[in-house]
């Protein structure tokens, strides 16, 4: 270990640019929430407006909408990959396994495809008329699929177009997880006579929780942000049924170019994402109180 | 043992269908010619390959997939130059508050994109303005923007590896007369080389795939990539579906490419190493 200034001269570069493009815009974003800016406005400038974008903001429907939608969209997504990843996790963790490298290749694929990619085919999959999802639902169940009227369906199929692309990065990392535990603690629970419930809950949930967290938070700030997959499977649609928040944001703020209520907006939302990562956390881990 | 080997390896098999329905179902699409399209058979019928050729003759896809290249590569090469770098001076230097920076530059892969969209338009349409240059537009803006999710991410990937090649090999440098700079070059870029071909690989793909910033901070065929190209397809052109699952295959295909070399190595990154796979 050498001295510090020089280690610094090795840093500065990729904190300059980080500074750039990650704090300033936060900065930014913080100082224009304060304003009431619309350049398309007969006003064009920067008026001083306290704290009545936030206030509006609270009131906004569509919006407080838009996030509690967003909110049970990540709670079911991330709920039910959790359980699913550690069913399949545990009932694929064979120790000989024919073709495993393989298999596990092919799980790999819905996380590398571009999200766009995926809602494109998702609404190959789906739309009705052309899709083959709606066409052998109504014929083999007699199920009448149609995601572009009905709103249970669409938020259903957001649900599962998610399922598809990152059950398989849960399963894998918890894979990972459980083949790092040590043995001992499992035999020694065994010998004890613990069945298999208690087993779960008081050895191998406790040893697992960091990768448990990890995995959850990440999923949670995935599910929170979705907007390219459920932007082309549905675009939003029907009405508001899969307009989610970064959606919300996205397609209002720039077409109305409501700059200061917009920053209000991203602002809120972010504090929201930060909030519940919190929440997270301290549930997770059991901490109580704040800063450690 | 052996009979859950059985049941595991048949519910693999019937998970890599479900997996691959999906992705199958957009091949056999993009070959199937208009008349046909509405076909509800799962099976590729005949090798029909004039959606991939309309796509691939339109100039504005190419120039659109020419962008794509251009900001995925140079924004990866610059990622892992910049990545090592830091990596260097966090795994090598006692920095004072080296811990609290390493942990703020982490944790800008986090930010939800929708949240930033708003002020970097504005950063990038009214502050870096510099005479007639405005970085709204360009391929330059998009390089520089992604590395806020690339460059956390590849820090974090060569740091893992560097604090993994043994000190004794720097001071036995140090010793023979090498400079700091030496070390770097000599010792420790030979062997970081694997670490940085997966950090490449891995950066390139996310940049490739990245959607909502493009599509907010581009407007014109120069700097437009193909995320931005299917999602406008799909708003133009409403069913023509062939080519459009053509084109969603052609925007998948890198990722399909370089799967089998990474795939090791895509859990661990996504998690940021929070757990050894």
């Amino acid at each position: 270990m050498r001295q510090s200034n020089i280690g610094w001269l090795f840093l500065a570069p990729a904190t300059l640019i980080l500074f750039v493009v990650g704090f300033l815009p936060f900065i930014y974003i913080l100082y224009v929430g304060f304003f009431d800016w619309n350049t398309n406005a007969v006003d064009p400038t920067l008026r001083w407006a306290g704290l009545q974008n936030y206030r509006s903001l609270v009131f906004d429907t569509t919006f407080l909408n838009s996030l509690a939608r967003t909110l049970v969209f990540a709670f079911f997504v991330v709920i039910s990959e959790l359980l699913l990843g550690y069913i399949l996790a545990r009932a694929l963790m064979a120790d000989r396994l024919w073709g495993r490298q393989f298999f596990r290749t092919i799980h790999t694929l819905p996380i590398v495809v571009a999200p766009i990619a995926v809602g494109a085919t998702w609404r190959l999959l789906c739309v009705p008329g052309f899709g083959i999802v709606p066409y052998y639902l109504k014929l083999w169940f007699g199920i009448d699929y149609n995601i572009s009227t009905n709103a249970y369906h669409a938020f259903g199929t957001a649900i599962i177009m998610d399922l598809w692309h990152w059950t398989p990065f849960v399963t894998l990392s918890l894979m990972a997880g459980l083949t790092a535990l040590p043995k001992e603690p499992l035999e020694q629970a065994q010998i004890d006579g613990g069945n298999k419930l208690q087993i779960f809950w008081y050895v191998i949930v406790p040893m697992l929780k960091p990768v448990l967290l990890t995995t959850v938070f990440i999923r949670l700030m995935d599910a929170l942000r979705s907007v390219d997959e459920i932007w082309m499977l549905t675009k939003g649609g029907p009405a508001e049924a899969t307009r989610f928040i970064g959606l919300h944001i996205w397609i209002n703020v720039f077409p109305k170019t409501d700059y200061g209520y917009g920053a209000a907006m991203s602002l809120l939302t972010l504090y929201v994402t930060i909030v519940l990562s919190w929440l997270l956390f301290v549930a997770m881990t059991g901490r109580k109180g704040g800063a450690q | 043992m052996r009979r859950s080997g059985i049941t595991s390896f048949i519910l693999w098999v019937c998970l890599t269908i479900l997996t691959l329905l999906p992705v199958w179902w957009m091949l056999v699409v993009s070959m199937r010619p208009r008349v046909k399209l509405y076909s509800k058979s799962v099976l590729i019928d005949d090798l029909y390959w004039d959606n991939f050729l309309a796509v691939l003759n339109s100039s504005t896809f190419l120039q659109y997939l020419w962008n794509s290249m251009v900001v995925a590569t140079s924004n990866a090469a610059l990622v892992c130059a910049l990545g090592l770098l830091a990596a260097f001076g966090l795994s090598r230097f006692k920095i004072s508050g080296g811990d609290n920076v390493f942990f703020w530059l982490i944790t800008n892969r986090m930010a939800p994109p929708a949240v930033f969209l708003l002020p970097l338009f504005l950063l990038f349409t009214k502050w870096f303005v510099f005479g007639d240059f405005m970085l709204f537009d360009t391929k330059i803006g998009l390089i520089l923007l992604y590395c806020v999710f690339n460059l956390p991410f590849a820090i974090w990937l060569l740091k893992g590896m560097l604090d993994g090649i043994p000190l004794e090999l720097d001071e036995a440098a140090r010793v023979d007369g090498a400079t700091t700079g030496q070390v770097l070059s000599h010792v420790i870029l030979p062997l970081a080389r694997p670490g940085l071909a997966v950090t490449f690989i891995l950066t390139w793909i996310f940049a490739w795939n990245e959607y909502l910033f493009a599509a907010t901070l581009t407007s014109s065929a120069g700097a437009r990539t193909v995320t931005t190209a299917l999602a406008e397809y799909v708003s133009v052109t409403g069913t023509n579906w062939g080519e459009m699952a053509a084109m969603a295959f052609l925007t998948t295909l890198p990722a399909l490419v370089v799967l089998g070399f990474v795939q090791k190595h895509i859990v661990t990154g996504l998690t940021f190493g929070a757990l050894k796979g």
